[in-house]
């Protein structure tokens, strides 16, 4: 029995499943620009959850403000129990949140195995002294890691691309390696900003599939921005919905594909 | 033909994670350290030795440690001729302080003065970059050679303004620098210095500490949110960066030009030590050493090199005309090929390991 199902179990035993990440009245703006006005929900341990919304909704500045690339102006996050208020993004990162990027944002230069490496940076911790030398801790430790990441080549079906510089592959391949880097450093909470834009409908139902088998067998807990709506509808556990950076829905697919403003929002309305 | 690793197969981590994994490539190295220890000190006149190949070895050096700066943490600075001249005062005035101390010694410790001073000067990194940060390595640059003629404690108050390498003793009474070293002692220094310093470079780069520069350079936002820290990253490979071009520095007077003056670290330095960056490619380091080579030896062997084969040229129109042809062949590199000799040697093995096929 895997992790997930476990957290489900013990949901169900309770009644009450445990909340990861809690937004509360969070509000930003960039000079006169609300991009974010007044969005509560909560993210609950294991589950797949994901934001949709028009363009210019508000999705990606939700996860820059979840990650602590932005700083919004009102509002408390609550992640593992713990308010924040003002956070790094290295501090979110050794807490255990993770994320990949609309626009793909790998390491153009290096090597996907590098790549992948790279992910491990923050779990690496031997002393930049024992690193001139390279024999010794800081080479058992490289190799350590190298086994975890190999690990993740595998899962992921990329070993054929291990040494092939990323900026040379092809758009759903480096999709799949920015997946991985996400995934290496083993994250407790993974922000998935459109995994599947611009990706033909093989591509999609591949990395659909990874996305399933990360949350059932790592345990990991999602939070996806999509706009193929059949994959949102199928993949997510809760949907919140937002619009001109105002929550208009949340719920489950169901719930929310049948809220009026939800289909107000996408098809328009007449005034 | 001969380049093929068919055949060769890694069974462990630690095998796949060698600097050269493949059998041809190790003995290339080895043929390349045997002529650098062998046969150059055995065959090579006093000429070669001191005006090809120590300084050939010394800009090598000063381009790594730009190349860790610019190439693998993609931070542009224009102020390594004034880092090496760092390391060159700071050689200077401890072998003042400490005339009984082995050279080798002290040419190590000037680099962290050098570290240091870089690190100031690598704070801008934080907040601006590219071109934008080379204007202020720039006002390094033109700040520490201020310093270098207007502080006569740096040159121990010498009414020539100079500073004139003492003689220096190590490892048992050899005598490591000064008019009375001899030239091949002067050259396994510098060479000594140049492989452990390469080796050190190599171990650096491919762990974690070189992969958190070169995702600075390559995407600082992901970077950033993956938990690299712009702060330590940046300052940590200014202050590499520093070190090895002080040294650099300290060996260029030392063991080199063995006395020097400010103008010896000007701007044209920076730029000489940028240009073999660029030509020999960023973020490699065997590029680092061919940029050296086709911007020192080439020129050297034009102009000894026509005289030879019987062109009977008088000497200012060698001079002219070694200039042109090492500029059009930069020219002609850069056009061919923009990521430096290191990119157009690469290729060639790939090719090399695909022969008689196009591609695999």
């Amino acid at each position: 029995m895997n992790a997930a199902t476990e957290t489900a179990v013990a949901a169900e035993a309770t009644g009450e499943p445990e909340v990861m990440l809690k937004v509360e009245n969070v509000s930003l703006s960039f000079g006169g620009v609300r991009a974010i006005t007044n969005i509560s929900f909560d993210i609950r341990k294991g589950e797949i959850r994901a934001i949709i919304g028009p363009n210019g909704a508000g999705k990606t500045s939700m996860l820059n403000v979840i990650n602590g690339f932005y700083h919004p102006q009102e509002g408390v996050i609550t992640f593992k129990g713990a308010a924040r208020s003002k956070m790094r993004p290295y501090e979110a990162a050794s807490q255990g949140i993770a994320r990949t990027f609309q626009n793909v944002a790998l390491f153009k230069g290096m090597s996907t195995l590098d790549n992948i490496m790279s992910g491990r940076t923050l779990l690496m911790k031997k002393h930049f002294f024992w690193h001139l030398f390279h024999y010794g801790p800081a080479r058992t430790e490289e190799i350590e890691h190298r086994r975890k990441v190999e690990e993740i080549i595998d899962f992921l079906e990329i070993q054929h691309i291990r040494r092939a510089p990323v900026g040379r592959l092809p758009y759903g391949l480096q999709k799949r390696v920015e997946l991985g880097r996400a995934l290496a450093m083993e994250p407790e909470l993974l922000l998935l900003d459109e995994p599947m834009a611009g990706m033909n409908l093989e591509e999609k139902e591949d990395m659909s599939r990874f996305i399933l088998d990360v949350n059932s067998q790592f345990g990991t807990t999602i939070a996806l921005i999509e706009h193929d709506m059949g994959v949102v509808m199928d993949l997510s556990d809760r949907v919140v919905v937002l619009d001109y950076g105002k929550k208009i829905a949340d719920g489950t697919p169901e719930e929310v594909q049948a809220n009026q403003d939800v289909i107000d929002a996408y098809l328009g309305v007449s005034h | 033909m001969f380049y093929r690793e068919a055949g060769q197969f890694k069974t462990s981590y630690e095998a796949d994670q060698q600097v050269f994994p493949i059998l041809q490539d190790k003995i290339g190295i080895g043929a390349i350290l045997i002529i650098g220890l062998v046969v150059v000190p055995l065959t090579g006149s006093d000429f070669m030795i001191t005006s090809i190949m120590i300084p050939f070895l010394i800009f090598s050096l000063a381009t790594i440690g730009l190349n860790i700066l610019t190439g693998y943490a993609g931070q542009l600075s224009l102020g390594s001729g004034a880092f090496m001249g760092v390391g060159a005062y700071a050689c200077y005035k401890l072998t003042t302080i400490f005339p009984d101390a082995n050279l080798v010694v002290l040419v190590l410790l000037s680099g962290f003065f050098s570290a240091a001073i870089g690190m100031v000067f690598g704070l801008p990194s934080l907040r601006i970059k590219g071109l934008y940060l080379a204007v202020t390595t720039l006002a390094a640059q033109f700040f520490l050679e201020w310093c270098f003629i207007r502080v006569p404690w740096l040159y121990n108050y010498n009414a020539s303004g100079a500073i004139e390498v003492p003689e220096r003793t190590g490892f048992g009474g050899i005598i490591l620098s000064g008019p009375a070293a001899s030239p091949l002692t002067r050259y396994f220094l510098v060479l000594g210095l140049v492989i452990l310093i390469t080796i050190i470079m190599k171990n650096i780069v491919r762990g974690r500490v070189g992969r958190s520069w070169m995702m600075i350079r390559d995407m600082d936002i992901a970077a950033e949110l993956i938990g690299v820290r712009p702060l330590v990253a940046k300052l940590s490979a200014f202050a590499v960066s520093s070190y090895v071009c002080g040294v650099a520095g300290a060996l260029m007077v030392f063991s080199w030009l063995g006395a020097a003056e400010p103008a010896a670290f000007s701007i044209n330095l920076s730029f000489q030590i940028l240009f073999m960056a660029i030509l020999g490619g960023l973020g490699s380091l065997v590029g680092s050493f061919m940029g050296a080579a086709f911007i020192w030896i080439l020129p050297v062997l034009i102009r000894f090199g026509m005289p030879a084969v019987g062109i009977d040229i008088a000497a200012e129109t060698v001079e002219h005309t070694t200039r042109m042809i090492v500029g059009a062949l930069i020219i002609f590199f850069l056009i061919v090929e923009p990521h430096g000799l290191v990119r157009l040697w690469q290729i060639a093995k790939e090719k090399l390991r695909v022969w008689p096929f196009p591609y695999v």
